[in-house]
């Protein structure tokens, strides 16, 4: 599978100096053409700060301080979006890279129409378009998103949850971007509606054939729709496996207790059990392995070395990459 | 990079929940004084407004002539001995300015402050009661607004033989509470519905608690900037009233000099030092409680803050320049942060150990 997204030691600050917090810490991965990669961790780990880090969109005080984001367009050569110019970054966010906010169904527009707000993307991105070729796109994006087009002319308080949600996910997708990163979009949705719009992304994603970045903490939902899932914890990542094989063995005791945290609906049964202690202070992390304090198999190299992201040597292990002293890795990834 | 294996006996100790943090643990931000200061702007425009406080109160004790005596140095230009140059008449024009300060201050802060209160007491009531008080205070603010102040204190000064500046700032403060009482209104009526505030009242706590530990600091800096604006108006209007000469009797002011140097057509014979100091006087004594206000707004406003202090020094002595939606990269070098590399660890043994490993 070919590249489209690469994060190569991507490192996000918040505030300068010795005092600013290291919020994203040497993160490395891979983003494919046409796959879900799934984001999990507890809050506060960095996903979001990782997203909005590769997008350059984190407000001050965030500050990236190295790293590169390795964009491979569809036709053309590759690009650290890191090092783009500030004109040349607002050519590429949205019609690239489209971004779906925690919350999303609140970021639209109360006073204007459903259709202008859908139209004023194209009109700053395609500004030769005419305003009926527009307004025909935009038709066809809510009719992708399972919303019936003569909504068009509605406000945003005229629709459900779930539609205003629907209409932002198709006004991410208007320009048809390479990668949509999606920032716990169904959060704030129940769960019937949380499936039936996945459901409806992954359907649009075989359609159109864009790449996920999908950051959740809700794993089990992961588990499900995504193809790959990575790990965060105090703004590394700790694992990154296939979906299925994280979900029937995970290597870190930090996925393990993740995934031991919610029920399986088939299969025995089994006594739920959640993380102890409390997620670290990103200020003050402890040493090496910043686990270890709650982890139930720290051993003697957890507190001093920091564990890298390698292969393990499992049987499995070219597809997949752990960090932790527990699973030897052979080689660093990226 | 080898890791000794020294390091791993030093940090064991600590290991299990009592982590020992990586690298020394920033050292905890002293409590920070005088924070308001920190903001150039604050400090620059209280530095300014402290200087025209300090000439209103010791002006008129400091002025090398007295203001009013004649001499025979007509109009003559800045020099050693008249610093701002005379005026028609042979006076000193510093001594006016000098002198002219402490009604300018005295009128602008007292009726800013009566202004201020009362727009305080009348707004926040009407806001936060509602009801019949809120139409009637609302009605009342209406009244004040439309009635045009400066035309009104032309008649009362001419009314009254003699307008001491006493008058005057009660006057201008009577007169334009009423705008910001508007303001304060509004936002109490949107501050009332929160949440926090619909919990206090909840709890049982009375109205006064209310208003006076759950409403006004979160209004404050909407009465600050309310309290400043007035000052402004107030200094203006009263330098007003002196250029067209309504209150000319009242003593020197920085309009008053501004009404001789028009009356005697100062501009037609070139004697630019007779109006220029007085109205540099007012333009920097606007400016600085401009400054002060536009600091209070981000003082307040934590968001404004980081937003208004957009280029920052980095540890390595460059600027970086933050803003909304473009985060700055400081190095897109893919180097990794962290000098970590994998150390081979021996697990068919039964215990894992750490091991020193070679580059």
């Amino acid at each position: 599978m070919e590249p489209v997204l690469e994060i190569r030691n991507l490192n996000v600050e918040y505030g300068l100096g010795d005092r600013a917090v290291r919020a994203v810490r040497d993160v490395n991965l891979t983003l494919h053409r046409g796959e879900v990669l799934g984001l999990a961790g507890e809050s506060g780990s960095g996903k979001s700060t990782l997203a909005y880090g590769l997008t350059r969109l984190l407000a001050p005080p965030g500050v990236i301080t190295g790293g590169e984001v390795i964009y491979h367009p569809e036709k053309g050569d590759a690009y650290d979006v890191l090092g783009l110019s500030d004109k040349a970054l607002r050519a590429f966010r949205w019609a690239e890279t489209a971004i779906v906010f925690q919350g999303a169904m609140n970021s639209l527009n109360p006073v204007h129409k459903i259709s202008t707000q859908l139209t004023d993307v194209l009109r700053a991105h395609e500004p030769r378009m005419s305003e009926h070729t527009r307004n025909a796109r935009a038709r066809e994006m809510l009719k992708l998103v399972g919303i019936s087009p003569d909504r068009m002319d509605a406000y945003p308080h005229q629709l459900s949850g779930g539609m205003r949600q629907r209409v932002m996910i198709g006004m991410a997708l208007i320009l048809q971007p390479q990668v949509v990163i999606m920032d716990e979009p169904t959060t704030a949705l129940d769960v019937v509606m949380q499936r039936q719009i996945l459901g409806q992304l992954i359907d649009l994603r075989e359609r159109l054939g864009f790449s996920v970045i999908f950051i959740t903490h809700d794993l089990s939902l992961l588990v499900e729709f995504s193809n790959r899932i990575a790990i965060m914890y105090g703004g590394r990542i700790v694992e990154e496996a296939p979906a299925a094989t994280i979900y029937r063995d995970a290597l870190h005791p930090y996925s393990k207790g993740l995934l031991g945290s919610f029920p399986a609906l088939r299969g025995p049964r089994r006594e739920l059990t959640g993380i102890p202690g409390s997620p670290p202070d990103l200020a003050g992390m402890p040493s090496g392995c910043s686990f270890h304090p709650r982890c139930p198999q720290a051993f003697e190299p957890c507190a001093p070395h920091i564990p890298v992201l390698g292969r393990p040597d499992t049987p499995d292990g070219a597809a997949r990459s752990v960090a932790c002293w527990l699973h030897p890795t052979e080689q660093p990834v990226g | 990079m080898t890791i000794p294996t020294s390091s791993t006996a030093q940090v064991i100790p600590g290991q299990g929940a009592m982590a020992a943090p990586e690298g020394a643990k920033p050292s905890k931000a002293k409590r920070q004084r005088f924070l308001f200061l920190k903001n150039k702007k604050a400090a620059f425009g209280l530095l300014i407004l402290g200087l025209y406080v300090l000439f209103a109160i010791i002006g008129p004790w400091i002025t090398p002539y007295d203001p009013d005596a004649r001499s025979n140095d007509l109009i003559q230009p800045p020099s050693a001995d008249h610093w701002f140059g005379t005026t028609h008449l042979g006076q000193d024009v510093f001594s006016q300015v000098l002198d002219g300060t402490r009604p300018v201050v005295f009128v602008g802060f007292l009726a800013g402050a009566i202004a201020t209160v009362l727009s305080v007491i009348i707004g926040i009531t009407a806001g936060y009661l509602g009801g019949k008080t809120d139409d009637t205070l609302s009605a009342l603010s209406n009244v004040f607004l439309v009635i045009p102040a400066i035309p009104l204190m032309i008649i009362i000064t001419s009314i009254l033989d003699s307008a001491s500046n006493l008058l005057i700032a009660l006057i201008i403060g009577l007169t334009s509470w009423s705008w910001n009482a508007r303001v304060l209104r509004a936002q109490t009526l949107s501050l009332r519905r929160r949440d926090y505030i619909e919990a206090a009242r909840a709890t049982g706590e009375k109205t006064w608690r209310i208003v006076g530990f759950e409403l006004l600091p979160n209004l404050t800096a909407v009465i600050a900037s309310g309290f400043i604006g007035t000052v402004i108006f107030a200094v203006l209007s009263l330098i007003t009233l002196a250029f067209i000469g309504i209150v000319s009797a009242a003593g020197w002011n920085w309009g008053t000099i501004l009404f001789w140097a028009q009356g005697q057509q100062a501009l037609a014979q070139g004697a630019w030092w007779w109006f220029v100091p007085a109205g540099l006087a007012i333009a920097f004594l606007g400016t600085a409680l401009s400054l002060i206000n536009f600091a209070i707004d981000e003082f307040v406003s934590p968001r404004l803050r980081s937003a208004g202090k957009t280029k920052l020094k980095t540890a390595s002595g460059g600027t970086v320049r933050m803003r909304i939606g473009f985060t700055p990269v400081l190095s897109n070098s893919a180097e990794p942060h962290t000098r970590a590399r994998p150390i081979p660890i021996n697990t068919d043994g039964a215990t894992p150990v750490a091991r020193e490993v070679a580059k």
